[in-house]
C-alpha cells in the first residue's frame, strides 16, 4: 500500500481515534441524536483537522517548542470560528442544533493529538492527509452511532421517517433511552467491543 | 469439563446411564458447557477440584439461587392472583361474588406466564450462547433474574419489549462484566431501568397497571399510591390494603405480607443479608420522619411531606426491592459495615426521590442502582480505615512492649 493511501485508511479502522484510542468521547454523546448533526459535526471535525495540520506542518520549523500549545490553539481556533460562522451562514438550523458544540471542536483531544503526535514531525502533504484520514474515522464511528440512535430512537433517518407507520400501529414504539447520551456510550461500547473482537482473532 | 464425570445414583439409573453415554464427544465437543449445566442440573457432580484451596460449602450456587426463587414464590402466586382481583373489580359486569375464587388466580397466571416464558427464553438463550463461546459452565444466576423481571414490570408491558429489555440486561448488565458474579448492578433492576427510560408511557402513569383483558397490551385506568401523591393528592387506597396488596402496581410488588413471608425464609436461610434489610428499613424510617418533621417549615404542601413513614413501606417497590434487590450478594456491599451505610442510603435515596421528584414516582429502583454503583467505594474505604486502625493499634503495640 502506499503511503499516502495508508494515511487516509489507517485511521479508519486500525488506529481509529474514536475506537482504538478512545479520544473525542464527549462530542460523540452529545451529537449523534440525529445523523444530520453528526453528518456535519463529522465534516467540520474532519476540515479542522486537516487544515490544522496543514498549517502547523508547515509553521513547524518556526514554532519555538515552548509556546507550541499556544500557537497550535491560535491555529485551531482560527478554524473553528471560520467554521462556525461558514455553518451560521449556509445551514443555520443545523448550527442551531450543534449549538456549543461546533465551538468545543477547540477542545477535541483528536485534533491536538495529531497536531503533537504528527504534524510537528512530518511534512505538510503527509500531515494533510493524515489529519484528513482521522477526521474521516472519527466521522465514520459519528454516523454509525447516530445512525442506530435516529433509527432506533425516533424511527427517522436524516428526518425522513423509515419505520413504517404500520409498525407503529402494531404496538412498536420508539425507544426513549436511544435519545439520551448514555446509550450513545453504550453504543460506542458495543462497536469497540465488535472491533476489539474481530481484531484479535486474527 | 474434559474430567469425566462419575455420577452414581440408586434412583433415576436411566437418566444417569444416559448421561454419561452421551457425552459430547468430537464433532460435538462444543456443546460441552450446555451438557455440563443439564448434568449438573439433574445430578450432583462428585467431581473434586484439583487446584488450589476452595471453601466447601453444601450451599453452593444453585442452591442459594433457588433458594431465593422459593421466597419469591409467595409473593409471585399473590400478585398473579392481584393481577386477576383488579381486572375483575374494574370490569363493571363482573359478579363481584366471585371475586375471591380462583378466576382472579387463573387470569393472572394466564398474564404471568407469557412473560416468565419471555424473559426465561430469552435469557437463558443468551446465557447458554455465551458460556458456549466462553468455554465457561453455565451459571445460575439467571434463574433469579428471570423470576424477577416479570414481577416488577407493569402487566401489560408488551412481551416484544420485555424481551429486548431482559436480552439488554443480561448482555450490558452482565455479560460485558464477565457474567455471574461480575456484575456491578443489579441485572434484573437494570431490565427495569431499560423499560422505564426506553419506553416511559408503559412504565408509569394510570395507564399501565391493570390489564384489560386475557392478550393483549390495554389497560385499564387506575393509578397507584405512587402516582396518586405524585400528583398531589392523598392515596385512596388505605394502609390495610396496601399491607395485603390489593392495589394497582408492578405485577408481584404490592403485597408487603407475601414479601415478609419470602424474606423470613431467606433470613432463616441466610441467604440475604439482616444489615442490608434492616439498613434500608431505618434508612427509609428516618427520611420519612424528617420529611414528617421538615413539613411545617416548607411552603410545599405535597401531601408527601406529612404522610406516616411507614407508608413509604407499604406503597410501590419499597420492601420488593429492600428484600430481594438491595440484599443481591453480588452487587451489595460485601464488609459488614460497609451493608449499614449501604442499606441506610438506599432507604434514605428511594424515600427523597420519592418526595421531592415527581417525575420519578418511585425511587427505589434508581437509589438500588445508584448505591450498586458506589457499594465497591464503600467497601473499599470500610477496608481502607480497618486497615489504618490495626496500624495504629499495632504502632501503639510495639511502643508499649518497646518500653
Amino acid at each position: 500500500m502506499s503511503n499516502w493511501k495508508k494515511l487516509l485508511i489507517e485511521p479508519l479502522r486500525k488506529t481509529n481515534p474514536v475506537m482504538v484510542l478512545v479520544l473525542g468521547i464527549c462530542s460523540c454523546l452529545a451529537v449523534t441524536a440525529k445523523l444530520k448533526p453528526a453528518l456535519v459535526m463529522g465534516a467540520s471535525v474532519t476540515v479542522v483537522t486537516a487544515f490544522s495540520n496543514l498549517i502547523i506542518s508547515l509553521l513547524r520549523k518556526g514554532i519555538p517548542s515552548r509556546i507550541r500549545i499556544i500557537v497550535q490553539l491560535v491555529v485551531v481556533s482560527t478554524l473553528v470560528i471560520l467554521v462556525d460562522q461558514f455553518l451560521k451562514a449556509f445551514a443555520y438550523d443545523v448550527s442551531k442544533q450543534l449549538s456549543v458544540y461546533v465551538g468545543l471542536i477547540i477542545t477535541n483531544c483528536i485534533i491536538m493529538g495529531r497536531l503533537e503526535a504528527y504534524a510537528l514531525s512530518h511534512g505538510p502533504g503527509e500531515s494533510f492527509l493524515d489529519g484528513l484520514g482521522n477526521g474521516l474515522g472519527y466521522s465514520l464511528i459519528l454516523i454509525i452511532v447516530a445512525f442506530f440512535r435516529e433509527l432506533f430512537g425516533s424511527g427517522t433517518l436524516l428526518g425522513y421517517q423509515v419505520i413504517p407507520q404500520s409498525l407503529y400501529e402494531a404496538g412498536y414504539q420508539n425507544n426513549g433511552l436511544m435519545i439520551l447520551p448514555p446509550m450513545a456510550l453504550i453504543v460506542i461500547g458495543i462497536i469497540i467491543w465488535i472491533n476489539n473482537s474481530k481484531t484479535e482473532s486474527k | 469439563m474434559s474430567e469425566k464425570l462419575k455420577v452414581k445414583s440408586e434412583k433415576f439409573k436411566g437418566l444417569s446411564k444416559w448421561f454419561e453415554t452421551h457425552q459430547p464427544k468430537g464433532k460435538w465437543s462444543w456443546l460441552g458447557s450446555t451438557y455440563e449445566a443439564f448434568h449438573t442440573f439433574a445430578f450432583t457432580p462428585n467431581r473434586v477440584t484439583s487446584k488450589g484451596s476452595h471453601i466447601r460449602d453444601a450451599v453452593d450456587l444453585k442452591r442459594a439461587m433457588i433458594t431465593v426463587v422459593i421466597a419469591l414464590i409467595p409473593a409471585m402466586l399473590f400478585g398473579m392472583w392481584n393481577i386477576g382481583y383488579q381486572h375483575y373489580i374494574s370490569v363493571p359486569e363482573t359478579l363481584h361474588s366471585s371475586l375471591f375464587t380462583l378466576h382472579c388466580f387463573w387470569f393472572g397466571f394466564l398474564r404471568m406466564l407469557p412473560m416468565l416464558a419471555v424473559s426465561y427464553i430469552v435469557g437463558l438463550g443468551i446465557e447458554f450462547t455465551f458460556a458456549q463461546i466462553r468455554h465457561h459452565e453455565v451459571n445460575e444466576g439467571f434463574l433469579v433474574t428471570g423470576f424477577l423481571i416479570p414481577m416488577i414490570v407493569p402487566v401489560t408491558t408488551p412481551l416484544w419489549q420485555l424481551a429486548l429489555a431482559t436480552a439488554f440486561a443480561v448482555i450490558i448488565g452482565k455479560e460485558v462484566f464477565g457474567g455471574t458474579g461480575m456484575n456491578f448492578l443489579n441485572p434484573a433492576l437494570v431490565a427495569r431501568a431499560f423499560l422505564f427510560f426506553s419506553y416511559p408511557t408503559r412504565m408509569s402513569g394510570d395507564q399501565v397497571w391493570i390489564a384489560a383483558d386475557l392478550w393483549g397490551t390495554d389497560a385499564i385506568a387506575g393509578a397507584t399510591p405512587l402516582a396518586e401523591l405524585a400528583a398531589g393528592i392523598h392515596p385512596s387506597a388505605s394502609a390495610l390494603d396496601m399491607l395485603i396488596g390489593t392495589i394497582p402496581g408492578s405485577t408481584c410488588e404490592t403485597s408487603v405480607i407475601a414479601i415478609l413471608l419470602g424474606a423470613i425464609l431467606l433470613l432463616f436461610t441466610g441467604i440475604a443479608s439482616w444489615r442490608i434489610m434492616l439498613s434500608v428499613i431505618l434508612g427509609g424510617g428516618l427520611m420519612g420522619l424528617l420529611f414528617n418533621h421538615l413539613s411545617p417549615l416548607t411552603s410545599n404542601l405535597s401531601p408527601y411531606f406529612q404522610l406516616p413513614f411507614y407508608y413509604h413501606y407499604l406503597m410501590g417497590g419499597f420492601m420488593f426491592g429492600a428484600v430481594f434487590m438491595a440484599t443481591d450478594p453480588v452487587t451489595a456491599a460485601q464488609t459488614n459495615i460497609g451493608k449499614w451505610i449501604y442499606g441506610f442510603l438506599i432507604g434514605a435515596f428511594a424515600v427523597m426521590l420519592r418526595v421531592l421528584n415527581s417525575a420519578y414516582p418511585e425511587g427505589m429502583m434508581l437509589s438500588i442502582l445508584l448505591m450498586n454503583c458506589f457499594a465497591p467505594l464503600i467497601d473499599h474505604c470500610v477496608i481502607a480505615r480497618n486497615i489504618k486502625r490495626r496500624q495504629k493499634r499495632a504502632r501503639i503495640q510495639s511502643k508499649v512492649t518497646a518500653q
